[in-house]
């Protein structure tokens, strides 16, 4: 059971506190988008295995969602933060590439 | 034969004698002992019959890996199957039975399965049962199912009970032998916050019993100094009879503590299952020893070497007079010396080896055993017990030399570190061809949330099988024997015939033998995973503890590759089996979930009511008087809510309010329809649809003010839609101004409704409910009756309706107030079904029946609640794609059967030809169906293709057993189609 430092409250809380969300910083595609943008944003995930960035909600805590980014083979946690953002922080970037040499980086 | 030996036994206390009963007979044994102990004490060697050919068994092991002699335990509400009688302790009054056999122990009929071995290789029931194919399911399968399984399951409600604890610590540190004591010390010493965790109810291991000296101290002084120690550390917690389960993410960490298993009925909770967060995890689990694969290696009174002597001492139990010792290593010499030592006899020691040499070869030869090398076991002798063994040249194919009578063997094939922990979070293994071994690769540690290890292997369980390895390994200095190198040895003899093989077991629970690992792999079976499956292997409930190693190295060989291009099978949590009451804890029963009531709950259970679960809510179904059935009384509450006044308690109706600058515009996202323009006081209904454009929601808008409106979800939609609202108002558009709030629970919401309902209200008084005053579709709030409320002219029924929002605390005194007041007008309480009942008779659809995912509002006539003015809202880009727009979809109709019966819920109706699979087309199918007191019909719902364009067609419905049922395609309003009732 994974732990999460949720990002508003700082309180490291266990899984079963939080709601998951998928793949984070997806860009919706709305009226008047091509059917290859809205199938890629409604269906095609990364699904990577590696870093991954992704939605949690503290559901049963502050209620709020923040993203973290996050191994998906060695559940290696780099960092979380709040929702209101359309890309990783930088710093966390930084951090991820000092870790993971061979990581292609976010985008 | 098995018995107690008159001297020694460092667990037992031979003044506290304890009666317990073995199928129903009265047996004696002491406090200490084990289940297993005292029953070979009490002389039973032959406890238990195989799975699958049912062959005699006995004990095999003395602790968690024994694969044999599982019982069932207790009676009645205390019964339990498939209990391991190795770590069952002994209770006065213990009750044990053996499984799996008809019609006794002694004489069981399914071991005509053992003559017809040839008839079950591996993977048989994938090979047997294919044809003919009606055979499966009225021959095979009930065979199969009757044959199947072990235990009894228990008929009873557990009468124990069980609980759950949670616990912080920086080292959590599994098993109490040498290893896992000095790591706790160490640990402990440095301040640490310490839990220490024991399978058993002894301290020490392996140690007391294989001797040699700790600091100077024979193992057992050192134990308990080392324990007196630990005890006086405030930091320290040491559990005994508490298993670490598993180790997972994160450090999470399970541990099964069998509390009372061994004082039933003392009160205690039986078994508390730990959830602990640890830093780090000393895994100082000991190895387990193999077997080795010689025919008739399963015949009662072939044990483990390190299991007899731990008989030997620990319990003072013989297993046999003549102990004949077979091994490929040293170790198994100290059960030579054992047996010597309680003044039993070793006919020979057989060593696969060429050359044994170490210092406890020598010892043993001074005390004139006849050491063989070279030699291997060709096959046991006996069936129920061991009468001898055949002896043959190791690299042979198992002629015999000689024969060597003897009531006991005891084998040793190396010992396999207990891994188990280190791997279930991802740690590493590597092969150790020398030690003969997957040892923990230390470089490779399963890891944690910052990429730190999360676990590290100690002592055995580290590979290190020695005690001087295990003290030097914490810091100590110890003296034992040296050992010479062990010999891998997979088959005894080597080249041994497909006869012995035939008879070579590996997995004794599942009955797996070295002739079917070969024979899968002969197969195309080369992955170990695939043929674990194939063979069952490691798939019974000690999950190959003594088999995993042995099988894939035959797989190994007889593939042709080394042992680490085989690789294991993945070792999963638990350890052992842990009981489904830990695992459930105290949530049975009434706190098996939360319940989730309405204010006015208890008087609805007052008039008998009977309930239907909405999510965790109670709703009334319906309120039957007596003697009336649940179906009249529900025609009876349509009847009279449509002639006179009826009331339903609607406070499970979700409730969020949505305010602020933006809200409008958020709305408008939220919903297909327009809710920006209602104008103050105006009610709306809206639809809501996932960005997948499908159907989600739906429900009563009502603006409140300039910058607030009130919207109504399904019951038991009321979190899951405010979440969905909070996710795009924090994800998406996080720079909108607007503020939601699940008021659900601070309002009670009352329906009024029918022809009286006005009058109704106007006998509270208090504010005007006329139709000038209050039309439908509006709100207004004021006091009625006294009560502050909210008052909606919404309805889902098609009566003149009015929704009431009174504070909760009220709830009840307001329902109450309107029964009083209705009495003269006729008011009765209705429940949920009348509700279905009404809204079907109206084609109102509800969410669940006429949706399922993947239905969009299109599809149910609902076009006019879809805003075609604005540019976007959640769902709008994917009702464009080409299937939502297909003229075939299936769209909502009425329907209604030719002889006016009630269609069944949920039936097809088939269309012409036929689909890939072989399977009818289909054309449609009935999503709510329900018979009209009204109509004095019955009236249903449906999807059908292209159905409002076919209106008045007949299309068959297949019901129960092929029926057919004709029904006519009608408009879905069966009732009041003018809308006249509503709006009065």
């Amino acid at each position: 059971m994974l732990t999460l430092t949720c990002p508003y409250c700082g309180a490291t809380v266990e899984e079963t506190e939080l709601a998951p969300g998928g793949e984070a910083h997806l860009k919706r595609f709305g009226p008047g988008a091509s059917d290859a943008d809205f199938e890629s944003y409604m269906f095609s995930r990364k699904n990577p295995k590696g870093v991954h960035f992704e939605r949690w909600r503290h559901a049963y805590g502050c209620g709020k969602w923040f993203l973290a980014a996050r191994c998906t083979a060695t559940l290696e946690v780099f960092g979380t933060y709040p929702a209101q953002t359309t890309e990783p922080p930088a710093d966390l970037v930084a951090k991820i590439k000092e870790k993971r040499p061979t990581w292609e980086g976010y985008e | 034969m098995s018995t107690r030996l008159s001297k020694g036994g460092r667990l037992i206390d031979r003044t506290q004698p304890l009666a317990f009963t073995f199928n129903g007979k009265p047996m004696r044994g002491y406090a200490g002992d084990t289940l297993a102990s005292a029953l070979l004490g009490g002389g039973k060697s032959l406890l238990g019959r195989s799975f699958k050919y049912h062959r005699p068994r006995g004990l095999v092991a003395s602790g968690a890996e024994e694969p044999n002699v599982l019982v069932g335990l207790g009676r009645n509400a205390r019964f339990e199957p498939d209990q391991r009688a190795t770590t069952t302790e002994l209770f006065a009054g213990l009750e044990a039975s053996s499984q799996n056999h008809w019609p006794s122990l002694e004489f069981d009929v399914g071991e005509v399965n053992n003559l017809l071995y040839k008839f079950f290789p591996a993977g048989f029931y994938y090979k047997t049962f294919m044809k003919p194919r009606w055979a499966w399911k009225h021959i095979f399968e009930p065979i199969v199912r009757q044959a199947a399984g072990l235990g009894e399951t228990p008929k009873e409600a557990d009468a124990d009970r069980y609980e759950q604890a949670y616990a912080y610590c920086d080292v959590l540190v599994a098993g109490g032998g040498v290893a896992g004591l000095a790591a706790a010390l160490k640990a402990g010493r440095a301040g640490k916050r310490v839990i220490l965790c024991e399978m058993t109810a002894h301290w020490g291991g392996r140690a007391p019993v294989d001797g040699g000296t700790i600091e100077g101290l024979a193992p057992e002084d050192w134990v308990k100094t080392t324990l007196q120690a630990l005890e006086a550390m405030d930091n320290v917690t040491i559990m005994t009879r508490t298993m670490v389960a598993g180790l997972h993410d994160h450090g999470y960490v399970i541990c099964y503590e069998r509390v009372a298993d061994h004082t039933p009925g003392d009160g205690r909770p039986r078994h508390r299952l730990w959830r602990i967060r640890a830093g780090l995890t000393e895994v100082a689990t000991g190895a387990i020893e193999r077997p080795l694969a010689f025919a008739g290696n399963d015949i009662p009174g072939v044990m483990l070497a390190g299991a007899v002597r731990d008989y030997l001492v620990n319990w003072a139990v013989s297993p046999g007079d003549r102990v004949v010792v077979v091994t490929n290593n040293d170790d198994a010499y100290r059960t030579a010396l054992a047996v010597l030592d309680a003044g039993l006899t070793v006919p020979a020691i057989i060593d696969a080896r060429p050359k044994a040499g170490g210092a406890l070869v020598q010892a043993v030869k001074t005390r004139g055993v006849p050491v063989l090398e070279g030699r291997g076991v060709a096959r046991v002798l006996g069936h129920k017990a061991v009468k001898g063994v055949e002896i043959c040249a190791q690299a042979g194919e198992g002629g015999a030399i000689q024969t060597i009578a003897c009531d006991a063997v005891a084998m040793s094939g190396g010992w396999s570190p207990v891994v188990h922990l280190w791997s279930h979070s991802g740690g590493k293994l590597n092969w150790d061809a020398a030690a003969v071994m997957f040892r923990p690769d230390a470089t490779r540690p399963p890891t944690g949330d910052a990429g730190q290890p999360l676990a590290r292997c100690l002592g055995a369980a580290n590979g290190l099988l020695t005690l001087d390895a295990i003290a030097a390994e914490a810091g100590l200095t110890a003296q034992v024997e040296a050992e010479a190198p062990i010999v891998p040895v997979w088959t005894m003899p080597a080249g041994a015939s497909d006869a012995l093989k035939f008879k070579s077991f590996l997995d004794y629970q599942n009955d797996v033998k070295v002739s079917d690992v070969q024979l899968a792999a002969r197969e195309g079976y080369e992955s170990v995973e695939h043929t674990k499956r194939y063979t069952t292997l490691g798939m019974a409930s000690d999950q190959g503890k003594l088999s995993n190693i042995n099988g894939l190295a035959i797989l190994s060989d007889t593939l042709g590759q080394s042992i680490p291009a085989t690789g294991t099978t993945t070792f999963r949590p638990p350890y052992t089996p842990i009981s489904f009451g830990a695992i459930t804890g105290e949530a049975r029963g009434e706190i098996f979930q939360p319940l989730r009531k309405t204010p006015m709950h208890g008087w609805h259970e007052a008039r008998g009511v009977h309930w239907e679960p909405v999510g965790l809510w109670r709703r009334p179904y319906t309120y039957p008087k007596a003697g009336e059935s649940h179906r009249d009384s529900v025609n009876r509450e349509i009847v009279n809510t449509r002639s006179n006044v009826g009331l339903l308690d609607a406070s499970t109706l979700g409730k969020i309010v949505v305010k602020g600058p933006d809200a409008g515009r958020f709305l408008d996202m939220m919903y297909t329809n327009m809710m920006s323009t209602l104008p103050v006081g105006k009610c709306r209904y809206g639809l809501m649809c996932n960005d997948n454009g499908f159907l989600m929601d739906d429900g009563v808008v009502v603006r409140l003010s300039e910058d607030s409106w009130l919207c109504h979800t399904t019951s038991g939609g009321a979190d899951r839609i405010h979440a969905h609202m909070e996710d795009w108002l924090q994800c998406e558009w996080w720079d909108w101004k607007v503020y939601t709030a699940n008021l659900t629970e601070q309002y009670a919401q009352v329906a009024v409704v029918g022809p009286k309902a006005r009058k109704l209200l106007e006998k509270l008084g208090g504010m005007d409910v006329s139709k000038e005053a209050l039309p439908f579709m509006t709100y207004r709030e004021g006091t009625l009756g006294g009560f502050p409320a909210r008052v909606f002219r919404i309805s889902f029924s098609g009566e003149l309706s009015y929704e009431i929002a009174v504070p909760a605390n009220m709830g009840l005194a307001f329902w109450e107030a309107l029964n009083a007041a209705g009495e003269e007008l006729g008011v009765m309480p209705y429940g949920t079904e009348a509700l279905h009942v009404m809204r079907a008779e109206k084609g109102f659809i509800m969410i669940g029946d006429e949706t399922d995912g993947t239905v969009i509002p299109q599809d149910l006539g609902l076009g006019w609640a879809i805003s075609k003015k604005k540019a976007d809202y959640l769902g709008k880009r994917a009702q464009e794609r080409k299937a939502m727009v297909d003229p075939n979809r299936w769209l909502l109709v009425g329907l209604e059967t030719l002889d006016g019966s009630v269609l069944p819920d949920g039936v097809y109706a088939p269309a012409e030809g036929h689909n890939a699979n072989g399977q009818r087309n289909t054309q449609g199918r009935v999503t709510s169906t329900y018979y009209s007191p009204m109509l004095k019909k019955g009236i249903a719902m449906g999807l059908v293709k292209n159905g409002p364009a076919r209106m008045g067609e007949v299309i068959d419905f297949i019901g129960d057993k092929g029926a057919v049922i004709k029904a006519r395609i009608v408009d879905p309003v069966f009732y009041d189609k003018e809308g006249a009732k509503a709006d009065v």
